[in-house]
């Protein structure tokens, strides 16, 4: 498995408060990879580090390539980010968010908001409907579907359970699966609730201030003493 | 075309407060039956559309650079007068008007846009202040600049529309009033379209909304904010060229009133509403006239501090203006 995005002893640092204390993980092609750990271990600010929505220094790599410049560079790299808070366009409509998606992208977006339609079946009738109406497990869903938009190879999902009710957080990773196995696209995802994060990714990192503590193979990390103790409750 | 009617109907948007929908549509009601009555009071309901449009475009440039930079541009004014004085130097060198007017047009574009790169962006995330106190300095250049070079004597320029008056049973339409009218709200319809319509237009109100997430998705944030502020002087720039011909007269402290009238018809809008600074602006123009007419202690210099005792009672009454909601912030 090459790794498309690799990150090598990264630092990052909020003024004068340093989050990541040199970070490295790789991510392979077509891999979904999972962040877990506490408040405040920096799994967000791993993401931002890779979006450079953070002050970083360190290597970030990715198809190869030094990541430079700032977010909406990297977002042309077909780099699609997930925020905190989900980052979609409350005063928008759901389609004027789906455009917002494919911003980077040329040509007619009909055949994306078709398959769009085919993961989340009510965007079609409600696509006039401003997203800041939305429940917050549809704006988490238009957020993927934003995202979906931009035809990402690498997707970076920040806290997708955050603030749902435990049915539609299933029903979000479900979607993410999908999207990984039919759509090849590459998933990084920071998640606390281990469990299910584990249950989706092929590998994981456990982060621990700033540093990474632990990683392997979901699988064998879901067997792992510490983490069950810590993250997973039994 | 099928594709703009595809995406018809319009998205629902948040509608005004329904008291305020009373409001306006009794003083429509009250404005029909007014022009009804009195060939005088429709002659002068006309008249104040006009000088109204041209109140509402600038209030209009003035919300779209709040909306960006959340600052107001106290320049913006100065910038549009100042493109005044370029159409009337492309005159100068044989333009014909309408080809100094569209001439004119993407000079403004471009001065707005080089404003923002060269002297808001730097101070930008710095601070409110920072920003408003460049727009003041601006003004002050601007000032300046035209002074030196143009002079502060009066100066002339031909009328675009003549000075044709039709007759519509017993009322007099002045056909600079009805050109003013026209250009001045085909100018807003077109910049609405823009936003509403296009890629960019959507982009543009993506990075004035939510900046940290319009980059996220690959919207160049600053470029967006400085074509914001080129588009704000183009407004500005056909304010200016409407506003020129109603007083006759070129110099340099042509738009000042102006300006004014324009924050006034911005507040009473809701300072965050361009729907709302239009329709603040023709408010306040119409209603002015009408003062004007039949209020005979309002004098024509009591016009300003009458315009502002309007707006000291908005921000008493209704600080949030006409269309404007209370902006909540989540932190």
């Amino acid at each position: 498995m090459t790794a498309l995005l690799e990150l090598q002893d990264v630092h990052a640092r909020y003024g004068p408060v340093k989050a990541l204390h040199g970070v490295s993980l790789s991510v392979g092609e077509g891999e979904i990879v999972a962040v877990l750990g506490a408040n405040g271990a920096g799994k967000t600010t791993t993401l931002r580090a890779v979006s450079s929505t953070v002050q970083r220094e360190g290597d970030v790599r990715f198809r190869g390539k030094a990541i430079r410049g700032g977010p909406e560079s990297v977002a042309r790299l077909g780099i699609a980010h997930v925020p905190e808070g989900r980052g979609t366009f409350a005063e928008l409509t759901v389609w004027e968010n789906l455009r917002l998606g494919a911003y980077t992208r040329r040509g007619a977006l009909k055949d994306d908001f078709a398959r769009v339609g085919t993961y989340f079946p009510w965007m079609q009738d409600r696509r006039h409907q401003m997203a800041g109406t939305l429940s917050g497990g549809e704006q988490q869903m238009l957020a993927l579907a934003r995202a979906f938009m931009q035809r990402p190879r690498l997707l970076l999902l920040d806290e997708p359970s955050l603030g749902l009710a435990p049915l539609l957080v299933t029903e979000v990773f479900r979607i993410v699966k999908e999207l990984n196995e039919n759509e090849g696209m590459t998933v990084l995802v920071v998640e606390q609730n281990a469990h299910i994060a584990l249950q989706l990714a092929h590998t994981a990192y456990v982060l621990e201030v700033g540093r990474v503590a632990l990683s392997g193979a979901s699988a064998d990390l879901q067997q792992h003493e510490s983490v069950r103790r810590s993250y997973l409750g039994y | 075309m099928a594709e703009l009617a595809r995406r018809l109907p319009i998205p629902q948007r948040r509608l005004p407060a329904s008291p305020v929908l009373i409001v306006l549509t009794a003083a429509c009601i009250f404005l029909v039956v007014g022009c009804l009555q009195s060939d005088i009071f429709a002659q002068q309901t006309v008249a104040g559309l006009a000088t109204g449009a041209v109140y509402g475009s600038l209030a209009l440039a003035l919300v779209l650079i709040y909306r960006a930079t959340e600052v107001i541009n106290f320049a913006q004014g100065e910038m549009a007068m100042a493109t005044v004085y370029i159409a009337y130097q492309l005159i100068q060198w044989g333009f014909s008007y309408w080809e100094a007017f569209f001439t004119t047009l993407p000079i403004a574009l471009l001065l707005g846009v080089a404003i923002q790169v060269v002297l808001i962006r730097p101070v930008q995330h710095k601070s409110v202040i920072a920003v408003v106190i460049v727009t003041v300095g601006l003004f002050i250049l601007i000032d300046g600049l035209v002074a030196w070079k143009w002079g502060a004597d009066i100066k002339f320029m031909p009328s675009p529309f003549g000075n044709r008056v039709y007759h519509v049973g017993g009322v007099a339409v002045a056909r600079g009033d009805i050109g003013t009218i026209v250009i001045t709200l085909l100018s807003v319809l077109l910049l609405w379209a823009l936003f509403r319509f296009t890629k960019l237009g959507l982009a543009m109100r993506a990075s004035a909304l939510r900046p940290a997430a319009a980059a996220l998705v690959g919207v160049r944030v600053d470029w967006m904010l400085a074509i914001g502020w080129g588009l704000a002087a183009v407004l500005g720039a056909v304010a200016g060229l409407m506003a020129e011909p109603a007083e006759f007269v070129l110099q340099p402290t042509l738009m000042q009133p102006i300006l004014l009238y324009g924050f006034a018809a911005a507040v009473l809008g809701g300072l965050e509403s361009p729907a709302g600074a239009v329709v603040g602006g023709v408010a306040i123009g119409i209603f002015l006239n009408l003062v004007g007419q039949y209020v005979h202690f309002i004098t024509s210099e009591l016009r300003l501090p009458f315009a502002f005792l309007v707006l000291l009672a908005v921000l008493l009454v209704k600080p949030t203006g006409l269309f404007g909601h209370r902006r909540i912030r989540r932190v």
